[in-house]
């Protein structure tokens, strides 16, 4: 596996979660329609787009949502697991400019004997600006699992 | 002060259920989904990678969920024609892996619908339900997601 196993015993509150940094082209959302299904013209019709009072094509909530799906199952690794995702857009993101992201521990437990992390996640444009708000937990495996 | 649009009448519409569907899942769909997204992971790519992993095979990506089609039920609001849409957000709860070749069953209803009045007047929540559920009739995902209308 490409990526590498981050443990319970790891991790601290407070710590940043490594970034994910994507650069989402006109292209890209027209793959993710056909393979999402969501044929909103807003997402790679300019012309529709400008009439509906936007500044031209954005990116779909959705493929946000999956991209911050992937800071966290990148995260969680092959032996950790995403149990929770939750994202709220605030703001609209177009193609052709950088998105980023990010996220910090927020609360590290353990309960019925598993290995839980809460996650604050966000979603940043090139501007800095938090375009996308979340939370994500993960379950992480611990380097001295209980026999 | 009562609300415009979510009235007693039109809340009566939570809960209604919107037709249930099966969905096989390709294991193409799922690379697709993958490259769609940019996600490299050899969970979500490569049969023989990801035989080695202790899924024992592929697995979909966290919301490759989305593209199963689901039949949201109808929200009547008495809004006219000229109301826009916006994408609030979605939570998601995961319990079971999804891989290829699972037939998955997936059934949305209307969970809430709330109302408040802001900057552009008043804007309706819509909170739609998904549940996907496997074969062996084990829940593998669960969505809240929120549509606003304004």
């Amino acid at each position: 596996m490409a990526h590498k196993q981050t443990y319970f015993e790891d991790v601290e509150v407070g710590q940043e979660i490594p970034p994910l940094e994507k650069n989402p082209t006109t292209q890209q959302l027209v793959k993710y329609a056909g393979a999402s299904g969501d044929f909103y013209q807003i997402h790679y019709d300019k012309d529709f787009a400008i009439k509906n009072n936007l500044p031209g094509v954005i990116l779909h909530g959705a493929l946000k949502n999956a991209f911050l799906g992937q800071l966290m199952t990148d995260f969680a690794g092959e032996h950790g697991w995403l149990r929770k995702l939750s994202v709220q857009y605030r703001g609209m993101d177009q193609p052709g400019s950088k998105v980023v992201c990010k996220g910090k521990i927020a609360k590290k437990y353990s309960e019925n004997g598993h290995n839980l992390v809460d996650c604050e996640i966000w979603l940043e444009n090139a501007k800095g600006e938090k375009t996308t708000l979340g939370s994500a937990c993960v379950m992480l495996p611990s380097r001295h699992p209980a026999s | 002060m009562a609300n415009k649009y979510v009235t007693e009448a039109a809340r009566q519409q939570i809960g209604k259920a919107g037709e249930a569907r099966t969905v096989e899942v390709e294991r193409g769909a799922i690379r697709r989904f993958a490259e769609a997204i940019g996600d490299a992971n050899p969970l979500f790519n490569s049969e023989a990678e990801a035989r080695h992993t202790r899924f024992g095979g592929m697995i979909a990506p966290p919301t490759f969920c989305r593209s199963l089609s689901a039949a949201i039920p109808d929200v009547k609001l008495d809004m006219g024609e000229s109301f826009r849409g916006l994408d609030g957000g979605s939570d998601w709860e995961y319990f079971e892996p999804i891989r290829p070749g699972d037939r998955i069953t997936v059934q949305s209803k209307i969970a809430d619908l709330r109302e408040s009045s802001g900057r552009l007047g008043p804007m309706v929540f819509i909170t739609t339900e998904t549940s996907y559920t496997n074969q062996f009739g084990r829940l593998c995902a669960l969505q809240r997601s929120t549509a606003i209308r304004y």
